[in-house]
């Protein structure tokens, strides 16, 4: 009876990554451990609600999903309108919208909200894609984004903006488009660069150079870069980071966590770490060729190059080949609300796995 | 319209995941060559660069501001010193070495010992001080020997200093070693930054109170270290800024003729201008001395000062509530003309007391003071007069008009930490008590509050804002210590300009009648023998407040054991036409008011206003008599 009920309850859980998630949960508990052990509790508990989050969604089929895109999206778009003309302002921006009982960041809601609404756009799309397909698409991403980036929020306002990108890609936009794209960004970004507010300029500035202003601007990528260069091979032990333990680093235990990292354990940690990204991602690539529908696919596939854009630009900006912007590491990182995102997004993968297409094409 | 194919589409994802897994693939190796570089090979480089962190970014403490009084004598300043100091983690064997430093110069038991309790509460690569204030001779005896103790240094370090010693300990409070839970303050005022370099805090007085005015902004310097770990030059530094100074409306002089009157008696003194609120005196008896505190106190002071029966680390001033004995008896009066309840020329006819409900509450004269009228119930103290106006007036008409002149109630002076005494009231009782026959009130019980006894318990700075506020007509201003902020970098002074609380309305021709009185008890009553030969005209009024009932018991007081001695009050302004100074006195276990509290009084008030020094303690008045209540 107990062992039946176990595996109804452990049925729609994907084995593999269920178990690299858990390894970078434990991971993620272990440098939380040394670089800020009061918050250790509230992480268990973070971590708790996110697995039965996960859970839940793994139960949810993709037809079910599909159904749910629109409505989702819609609310996440009206919130952002809501927020934008009554939204609290904390640190400079309005990212935070009073609902008398809760306060809540709409933009988290789009961070699976988009590549869903997009998945199901696609879905719904049985001809041959047109022009005009593509630009209406277009035009669903950049509300939102929009929105999002007039917070300011250049970071979220990015994933979200890739996280939609993804979908259009594996859509099937066709290539000279791509490439197309791509030039005319580089040819605009001196534009862009204008629309930037000044402390996002600030902030790629300091990346290209940070010793300009070694005490003030500088001060986060100098000493996180510190951190992981004097880790050196096998890093100098847990416990034993000076740069964390002497309060050097920054945000130790957000978005930098990944320098107590590589303080720490050293390269060798660090390659174990981009091991266990990397199978995450080729798991989700495997799990997105399966789908069993449009949808189905073109979700798995954005849902996973979203862990990508998270581990990636994260890493980057703390070793200092990118700008700082508040992306945290995936599934490492303190703080409740990304980490039940991205748990619900591997609930979503589990789920198109147990739906996937069974007889190979 | 073309459909699409099914089986080509799904060919098409299946090769973009694969461009997608490619580009993740490079994005990634981007990373592992970025790991490579920094951790292979640049390693030296940021071994280099990690380990000079430690010593690199050397946050330089600002010196904190000082306090000086309303003259610019200084109370709390900072002198520079010789501290010997070890990192626990550059340190072998730590007994060892600490033996082999007591070869150099003395390390007592209590060093060692204080050395203990700080090395857990810092992290070992913190540098902590085993010897404070070395002198300049131990400075170069151990420079001589440096080699030999690697992880050893002598540090340059600012100290705290209280010149004057045991005086006015409680209004200047002191600081002591950052603790965890100072820490969270500064915390939550968002000063952690600023608080990199600072090992002290204002633990109580005025350096709690104005912490962050006095911190100042810690500088940084980025100092290069040789091999053998001594600093060599600095490369660049942000110098720090100074806290700003306070200037209080405290006169030094005045405080400390008050605390002299004394002598060893215990008790508080507060002295207000009334048409500031400034205070210019804040005694509480007996002082400690603040500069114990400043490196940590050693466990054995502590004890001292916390066991002795003499309680010195009490701020009476602040925190001793008593009941108001006598000098509650003029706002009594004040109280009754403003609600009606008594004119100045009605009379009673004083038999010896009052009976009330069977019980008869006696006058301290056998066979009462005969017939008297409002002025002589002020200047001879007569209890049955307010006994028979307490009845008369009820308890809420008392507590609302007490309230209404701050009795009962934080004045809300910046010193942390003030009582707020027992304004007794209907409410007050329902919420002190928890039986039901407990909660109510018994009119028996307002007849005692008329004079000051019963439940009514007020500090001394209450008593003194109150008699201020009458000075002042009733117009009161927030009691405050500290005149004005200069700010150390522009020179600009932060008034503390007088804030009104509030402007009481009463009726002039009332205030004065009570103001007479109060005036005759200097020229013909009770405090007549403490002002004798007084060349200014003052108004006051004495007062006992009882510690131990005596009941039905008819014994003088003074041959008492001494801690069931009464404490002795007294109030006072002058000079009485416009006063320039107001005050409350207690001393406990001193008997009467007129005995103890009034000759004080008079001190303080003869150097104010007349300049003129007394050469010994105030001395007790034997003869004085007084109302007992």
């Amino acid at each position: 009876m107990i062992r039946q009920l176990w595996a109804r309850f452990i049925d729609p859980i994907d084995a593999s990554l269920m178990t690299i998630t858990g390894l970078l949960a434990l991971l993620a508990l272990g440098m939380m451990a040394s670089a800020s052990p009061e918050r250790m509790n509230t992480q268990l508990l973070n971590i708790s609600v996110a697995l039965a989050a996960m859970w839940v969604l793994a139960n949810i089929p993709p037809q079910r999903l599909m159904q749910l895109a629109l409505p989702i999206y819609l609310l996440g778009v009206f919130l952002l309108i809501a927020t934008a003309l009554f939204g609290d302002i904390a640190k400079g921006a309005r990212r935070w919208l009073d609902l008398g009982f809760i306060r809540v960041q709409p933009s988290e809601l789009l961070k699976l909200g988009m590549p869903m609404l997009l998945a199901w756009y696609f879905d719904k799309r049985e001809t041959l894609l047109r022009p005009v397909d593509w630009f209406l698409a277009v035009i669903l991403l950049v509300v939102p984004v929009g929105l999002i980036m007039r917070q300011p929020d250049l970071g979220t306002s990015l994933l979200v903006l890739s996280s939609g990108c993804y979908v259009i890609f594996f859509a099937g936009l066709p290539w000279k488009v791509i490439f197309g794209l791509l030039a005319a960004s580089i040819a605009a970004l001196p534009l862009a660069w204008g629309l930037l507010h000044d402390y996002q300029r600030d902030r790629v500035l300091t990346m290209l150079d940070p010793e300009k202003d070694p005490l003030g601007k500088g001060f986060h990528i100098i000493q996180s870069t510190i951190a992981i260069g004097s880790g050196g091979l096998f890093g100098k032990g847990w416990g034993n980071g000076t740069q964390t333990q002497l309060d050097f680093l920054p945000e130790r235990h957000t978005d930098f966590i990944f320098a107590v990292f590589g303080e720490e354990f050293g390269l060798f940690g660090n390659i174990v770490l981009l091991v266990l990204y990397t199978m995450l991602i080729a798991r989700g690539l495997m799990i997105a060729a399966n789908g069993a529908t449009v949808f189905a696919r073109l979700l798995a596939g954005a849902i996973t190059l979203i862990f990508f854009t998270y581990a990636f630009v994260n890493m980057g900006m703390v070793s200092g080949i990118l700008p700082v912007v508040g992306v945290p590491l995936p599934l490492v990182s303190y703080g409740g609300t990304a980490l039940v995102t991205l748990f619900c997004a591997i609930g979503m993968l589990m789920s198109i796995q147990n739906n996937r297409l069974l007889v190979q094409k | 319209m073309e459909f699409r194919n099914p089986q080509e589409s799904l060919e098409q994802f299946r090769q973009r995941l694969t461009v997608a897994g490619g580009i993740v693939l490079v994005a990634f190796a981007v990373l592992l060559a970025r790991f490579v570089w920094l951790q292979i090979v640049q390693y030296d480089y940021f071994t280099t660069r990690a380990e000079e962190n430690r010593i690199t970014l050397v946050p330089v403490t600002p010196n904190r501001g000082l306090i000086v009084d309303r003259n610019g004598k200084v109370l709390a300043r900072n002198y520079a010193g010789f501290t010997l100091e070890i990192t626990p983690s550059r340190v072998p064997n730590l007994e060892l070495t600490i033996d082999e430093l007591a070869e150099v110069l003395e390390i007592q038991p209590k060093d060692r010992k204080r050395f203990k309790k700080l090395r857990e509460e810092n992290k070992n690569f913190e540098s902590i001080p085993i010897r404070t204030r070395l002198s300049d001779e131990e400075v170069a005896r151990f420079i001589a020997r440096r080699y030999r103790f690697p992880g050893v240094e002598v540090k340059a370090r600012l100290f705290r200093q209280y010149p004057e010693g045991e005086f006015a300990s409680h209004l200047l409070g002191y600081i002591g070693r950052l603790s965890e839970r100072d820490e969270v303050k500064v915390e939550e005022a968002g000063f952690t930054a600023n608080y990199r370099g600072t090992e002290h805090f204002g633990k109580a007085g005025l350096e709690q109170r104005y912490e962050f005015e006095l911190h100042g902004t810690s500088g940084f310097e980025q100092v290069e270290v040789n091999a053998g770990g001594h600093a060599v030059r600095t490369l660049a530094s942000t110098a720090p800024t100074p806290g700003n100074n306070l200037t209080l409306t405290v006169d030094a002089e005045l405080q400390k003729i008050a605390e002299q009157a004394f002598g060893a008696r215990r008790g508080a003194l507060v002295a207000i201008d009334p048409s500031t609120g400034g205070i210019l005196a804040l005694v509480s008896m007996p002082t400690y001395d603040p500069n114990l505190f400043v490196d940590g106190i050693d466990t054995q002071s502590w004890m001292d000062l916390n066991e002795s029966d003499q309680k010195p680390m009490i701020n009476r001033a602040l925190n001793s509530a008593n009941p108001p004995g006598s000098t509650f008896k003029p706002f009594m009066a004040l109280a009754a003309l403003t609600y009606g309840k008594r004119t100045p020329n009605q009379a009673i006819a004083d038999g010896g007391g009052f009976n009330f409900g069977g019980h008869f509450f006696r006058d301290d004269k056998k066979g009462g003071h005969g017939s008297v009228d409002m002025y002589k119930s002020i200047v001879v103290s007569c209890n049955t007069y307010y006994y028979t106006l307490a009845n008369d007036m009820g308890i809420d008409n008392i507590s609302r008009f007490m309230g209404d002149i701050g009795l009962g109630k934080r004045t809300g002076v910046d010193i942390d930490g003030e009582s707020e005494g027992v304004l007794p009231s209907q409410e007050w009782k329902k919420k002190r008590f928890k039986r039901p026959e407990q909660q109510k009130w018994y009119a028996g019980e307002t007849i005692s509050i008329g004079i000051g006894q019963g439940y009514n318990a007020y500090t001394p700075i209450q008593l003194a804002l109150a008699t201020a506020t009458l000075a002042n007509n009733g117009v009161m201003f927030k009691p405050h210590l500290v005149n004005y902020i200069t700010d150390a970098r522009s020179g600009e002074r932060k008034m503390i300009e007088p804030q009104p609380i509030k402007a009481i309305s009463w009726k002039q021709e009332h205030v004065d009648v009570i103001k007479n009185a109060m005036v005759g008890v200097i020229k013909e009553g009770t405090g007549a023998r403490a002002f004798a030969g007084a060349t200014y005209s003052a108004g006051g009024k004495t007062g006992t407040a009882q510690v131990f009932s005596l009941k039905g018991a008819d014994v003088k007081t003074a041959h008492l054991d001494e801690k069931f001695r009464d404490h002795a009050l007294f109030i006072a302004f002058a000079p009485a036409e416009k006063p320039k100074i107001a005050l409350a006195v207690l001393v406990e276990n001193a008997g009467f008011g007129a005995q103890s509290a009034a000759p004080i009084a008079r001190q303080v008030i003869d150097y104010h206003l007349l300049g003129k020094r007394p050469n010994a303690p105030a001395p007790t008045d034997e003869e004085a008599e007084d109302s007992l209540p």
